[in-house]
């Protein structure tokens, strides 16, 4: 088994950091402050996480883990309220992806607890990287579909209101958009399903082969995962964009981009 | 019979109008008096109050996708949504249109080219075929030959006069006073949001 890094392996990576910040600088690309921001950011939050999950699998009860894993959903929420270039105004931003990440999460995670049977089912070894690996994908995917459904929708507002006006039923004149929405949603995760193992090894098989398990099974626990990651963000995905169609059209057919930011 | 009954949104109108089959209304006024907003609050395009109905039908009784295919709105720049000029039309349509097409100077084979290749002026012959070929009661025209040449500006006049003398009740925004005078039989001037 490899042993895990101690701080000089880390000061070690972390001049390669340091390296990637100065040829930004030499570029003038502008990205050496944000590189060197997300870089201390990335090191502050693991360190956090790392203490608070020790402590958590610490206490051997299901609530702080349930706990950890909605606080998780909430900052899956925040973050595709923040990536939408054109957001639902109010609560909506962060309401509705958030609100089906957990859901398509949930549904996933049971299967996965169902396939992977931990005892007991809280287990955090278990509930807490499954979780959160399901609430990654499905975010970036609904981040992704939400963006681009109004990105869309700002655009072709002329064509989606021709139709309209000629008596096609706001899901008719909403198809084509609602439709390619979710199939950029969706090419993220098709294309780890497609590209695992031949350009990529995956994140959670490459930390279980370090930490020292058996490649075959570090691989079938990754199809799982796979598998699971895809099924949520297809209902992620399609959840949302068509509840973002419902809320930017009214009952009686119409557009209404005024509930756009 | 149109009727209108004290329609509004929050800065635009009241508007009250009645208009009979085949009559036609231009709807004046300068540029932001509300001219737009007026006709696709008719079309129920935009939330509104008031009542409008048609034959003594009340649209909030119809399903709004119905009331909008008796109803239709023409915007000034209608837009595409598919390649092909067909594709915007239901199936059939092209032949029973072909009078009108003639009309309104556009070849045969118009319905085979790729809405790309079409000038301003043919999109906007063609939206205002498009929406006859939903066969509404009411058409609600915003500027329906602002691009147009003289030849063709008379082509679509003749057809908008074709379907008032079937009945169609037309609700005209223009900024030419001649063809005001040609057209309408009535005439509603705009100003402010409201009926001046």
């Amino acid at each position: 088994m490899t042993p895990s890094p101690g701080p000089l392996d880390l000061a070690l990576g972390a001049g390669f950091v340091l390296l990637n910040a100065g040829l930004s600088a030499a570029l003038g690309l502008g990205l050496a402050r944000t590189m060197l921001v997300a870089a201390c950011r990335l090191a502050a939050q693991l360190t956090l996480v790392g203490l608070v999950l020790r402590v958590v699998f610490g206490l051997g009860a299901p609530g702080p883990v349930v706990g950890i894993v909605a606080v998780m959903a909430l900052a899956a929420a925040y973050e595709i309220g923040a990536r939408q270039e054109r957001p639902l105004r109010g609560p909506w931003r962060y309401a509705l992806g958030g609100a089906v990440t957990a859901g398509a999460t949930v549904v996933a995670v049971a299967v996965g607890l169902a396939a992977l049977r931990p005892q007991p089912w809280w287990d955090p070894h278990a509930l807490i990287p499954l979780a959160g690996i399901v609430l990654g994908s499905v975010m970036s995917g609904v981040a992704i579909g939400l963006n681009g459904f109004t990105g869309a929708l700002r655009r072709e507002r002329n064509a989606v209101e021709a139709r309209l006006a000629l008596g096609a039923t706001r899901d008719e004149a909403l198809a084509p958009l609602v439709r390619s929405a979710i199939r950029a949603g969706l090419i993220p995760v098709l294309n780890q399903m497609a590209a695992a193992g031949l350009v990529t090894l995956p994140g959670m098989m490459t930390g279980q082969i370090l930490a020292g398990q058996n490649p075959q099974e570090a691989a079938s626990a990754q199809i799982l995962i796979l598998f699971l990651l895809a099924g949520a963000s297809g209902l992620g995905v399609t959840g949302a964009v068509y509840l973002a169609a419902r809320r930017l059209t009214d009952a009686r057919h119409r557009l209404r981009l005024e509930r756009l930011g | 019979m149109l009727r209108i009954e004290s329609l509004r949104r929050d800065r635009f109108g009241p508007f009250d109008l009645a208009l009979a089959p085949g009559e036609a209304c231009a709807v004046t006024g300068p540029s932001g008096a509300g001219k737009s907003v007026f006709l696709r609050m008719v079309a129920d395009l935009d939330p509104s109050e008031g009542r409008v109905s048609l034959d003594g039908v009340d649209r909030a009784a119809v399903p709004a996708p119905l009331w909008r295919r008796r109803v239709t709105y023409l915007a000034a720049e209608a837009g595409w949504w598919a390649e092909t000029v067909a594709e915007h039309f239901p199936t059939g349509a092209p032949d029973r249109l072909a009078r009108e097409r003639e009309a309104l100077r556009l070849p045969a084979e118009v319905f085979g080219w790729p809405v790309a290749r079409l000038s301003t002026g043919e999109r906007q012959r063609l939206a205002l075929l498009r929406a006859l070929a939903v066969n509404p009661r009411v058409l609600l025209l915003d500027e329906p030959t602002a691009s147009l040449d003289p030849d063709s500006v008379r082509g679509a006049e003749a057809v908008i006069a074709g379907r008032r003398a079937a009945g169609l009740i037309v609700l005209l925004v223009s900024h030419d006073p001649a063809q005001v005078a040609r057209l309408a039989t009535r005439r509603l001037a705009v100003a402010g949001g409201k009926p001046a």
